[in-house]
């Protein structure tokens, strides 16, 4: 089958690999119908994701039709049209039985890798690094789903693939972000990056009944599209965003911050900006935390931080002083993607949302490389780009 | 060597450990009046030399200090002190005057700290008196398990089920009265078989085995099942006592392919989670044999299995 492998930092190819097999007996085989590139895939694309190892498939955003199951999958058959969650969760364990899929306790075979980084290891991810379970992901025209019997979720309505394709991830981010606000009426929501989980977001907080949402980035089109889903929105290159976030809610600061950038983000001081680009390059920091920083100063006293952007491992300049002393709450997590998906799904099925307001691009699979490298560099308006595997 | 003796050579190493970090920094900050001290302040090298050599300081002040046991490090500062002690030898040989007696000086000072370096790491490289030719290994390792604690007894007490989770293991055949026969894969594929009992059999708490006479590999062991606190399942420790086949050596030699004994243990018991909560081993392309330290540091690409 053809799969987008990782062949190092910024390089990306479509090569000829074996189909996948059964290997246990709660898998499943799914042929892709849909797949796409992820922010987070971004991370990987410019290599700050450790324990990446050429040859890696990418994606963990991908629904498709099931063509084979192990003997223990009793609730899929061949021919299932399913959407599967980025997160591979057993169902089983401690943490699935709290709903805490992303941090299931048995699908990452290499948890011993993880635990030296991180203490205790988070649950395995398709395609995404050997430290998160060194399963090949969904940009391919295949993929074997474990623990089949327990994730995948079946679409049995003719909604088409563009409208529940982002159930696998950026939807449900988006939303947990904005539900870990807590939103209560007239609560002011600032929301750090217009990409589509921020957008997703936005749109998630007006659901869960917030009063304003403010929505920051650079990029005029993305914060366009933030507009569309609501968002009143700020330029961090034209205004100072603590002062504006000041201004619009009268001196109290947002009541809760989300943070949907993650470990790249950019600063609008050059000379700041180099020094945290340095420091990662040298790898004496692994992330470039800005819009948290300045997540934990905007926020109100005794508000909420939700952090939804992805971080890969230490942070320098943590505003540590400013969250102790100012009762801020910190919430945050790799989606709980099962958790999501049945009132999500409920939502799309209502017409309450359209996800795929987000896709500016649809790519055969074969054009996979020129996607990253449009989405990297914002080129030709690109805000979430969709692969065919077949086309 | 008695526990006392251990916290001793390992605090002197802390301690020479800071010595490093002090000459380093000196020979950083004031390059020039160590060179005057040494009698090594006409040559135009010098002050280059002492910088360097006080990077050289800094870096066996990190070994040192920067690990729980230091004593083996010392071995770092004895490499040092060699370098040092042949470039003042040079630097004495060139020399007359006071200037010759100043180097001179220096150098029985490096000695003197050869000797404490050298002493040092030598003891560190002794082995623990009493243990004998064979070392005995005793490791330890817990999980928690999301499941009733009569079902995990129950699937332990089976021993035949234990392949099924320990992958170094080949077999194990009940034959009656308590025993058992094993086989096991060690290091370099050569198998390993014995016969053990079960000394200790306590319903849905513990077993305890050992090894019978004659065992290649003396054993003993336990595994102790409790309730985890608050409804989270069962509590399970393993301890295990051998004497590695090889001795001292074999161990090394095993630890160098990645099966640290220890880890191994843990691996078992992570997988005996997975096989007793999902009923199965989890298998990703990187690692598809499931869980396995040795795998984890020699990964396959993420590619499907062919």
């Amino acid at each position: 089958m053809k799969a987008n492998c990782w062949m190092g930092r910024n390089t990306v190819e479509v090569q000829e690999v074996p189909d996948p097999r059964i290997l246990n007996p709660r898998d499943a085989i799914v042929r892709i119908t849909s797949s796409a590139i992820c922010g987070s895939d971004l991370h990987l694309y410019d290599g700050y994701i450790p324990t990446m190892k050429k040859g890696d498939v990418l994606g963990h955003e991908f629904m498709g039709e099931v063509v084979e199951v192990g003997p223990r999958v009793s609730t899929l058959r061949v021919g299932d049209r399913v959407v599967v969650p980025f997160p591979i969760a057993c169902g089983d364990c401690l943490a699935c039985a709290h709903g805490m899929y992303s941090v299931c306790e048995n699908s990452n075979p290499n948890a011993g890798l993880a635990e030296k980084l991180m203490g205790h290891a988070p649950a395995g991810i398709f395609g995404y690094s050997h430290m998160l379970g060194g399963y090949p992901g969904g940009q391919a025209q295949y993929a074997r789903v474990p623990y089949a019997d327990f994730g995948p979720i079946k679409i049995e309505d003719d909604l088409p693939d563009e409208q529940v394709l982002f159930l696998s991830d950026i939807f449900p981010t988006g939303w947990m972000g904005a539900e870990m606000c807590d939103i209560k009426p007239g609560d002011v929501i600032a929301v750090w990056g217009a990409g589509p989980v921020g957008q997703f977001a936005v749109a998630s907080a007006y659901l869960l009944g917030a009063e304003r949402v403010i929505c920051i980035d650079r990029f005029p089109y993305r914060l366009d599209i933030a507009a569309r889903a609501g968002a009143e929105t700020l330029d961090y290159e034209e205004v100072d965003v603590l002062d504006a976030l000041r201004d619009l809610t009268a001196g109290r600061g947002p009541d809760a911050c989300i943070d949907a950038v993650g470990m790249e983000a950019h600063y609008p001081v050059p000379a700041i900006q180099a020094y945290d680009r340095a420091k990662q390059a040298t790898r004496m920091e692994t992330d470039r935390p800005y819009a948290l920083r300045e997540a934990i100063l905007a926020c109100r006293n005794g508000g909420t931080v939700s952090v939804i952007g992805v971080y890969g491992g230490l942070v320098d300049k943590f505003p540590m002083g400013s969250f102790m002393n100012r009762s801020l709450t910190m919430k945050t997590g790799q989606c709980h993607v099962q958790r999501y998906l049945e009132p999500l799904l409920n939502k799309i099925r209502e017409g309450a949302i359209d996800p795929s307001f987000v896709i500016s691009h649809h790519l055969p699979l074969e054009e996979a490389p020129r996607g990253y490298e449009m989405f990297k560099n914002k080129e030709n308006h690109c805000n979430k780009v969709v692969l065919r595997p077949w086309a | 060597m008695s526990e006392k003796n251990h916290r001793t050579h390992e605090r002197l190493a802390t301690t020479l450990g800071w010595a490093s970090l002090g000459l380093g920094v000196a020979q950083l900050a004031a390059p020039g009046a160590i060179s005057r001290l040494s009698g090594l302040d006409d040559s135009p090298w010098a002050g280059k030399a002492i910088r360097l050599v006080g990077i050289r300081e800094l870096l066996h002040a990190a070994a040192l200090l920067g690990t729980r046991r230091p004593a083996p490090m010392t071995w770092t500062r004895v490499a040092g002190d060699a370098m040092d002690l042949t470039m003042l030898g040079r630097a004495m040989a060139n020399r007359d005057g006071p200037r010759r007696r100043r180097v001179a000086a220096a150098s029985a000072a490096v000695a003197g700290i050869t000797l404490a370096d050298m002493y040092t790491a030598m003891r560190a490289n002794r082995p623990m008196p009493g243990a004998g030719p064979e070392p005995i290994t005793n490791l330890r390792a817990s999980i928690t398990v999301n499941r009733p604690r009569q079902e995990v007894y129950r699937f332990w007490r089976s021993l035949e089920n234990l392949p099924r989770f320990m992958i170094h293991l080949e077999s194990v055949e009940t034959i009656g009265g308590g025993y058992s026969h094993w086989k096991v894969r060690g290091p370099a594929h050569k198998v390993i078989e014995w016969d053990a009992e079960i000394v200790e059999d306590r319903e849905e708490q513990l077993i305890a085995w050992r090894s019978i006479e004659g065992a290649t590999v003396r054993n003993s062991g336990w595994v102790r099942f409790t309730d985890a606190p608050g409804g989270r399942g069962t509590e399970v420790r393993v301890r295990i006592d051998y004497e590695a086949p090889a001795g001292k050596l074999g161990l090394a030699f095993a630890r160098l392919l990645g099966e640290h004994p220890e880890q191994q243990v843990r691996d078992d018991l992570r997988r005996f989670k997975q096989v007793m909560e999902t009923g199965e081993v989890t298998r990703s392309e990187g690692s598809p044999e499931g869980t396995r330290a040795q795998r984890q540091l020699f990964q396959r690409p993420a590619q499907p299995v062919r």
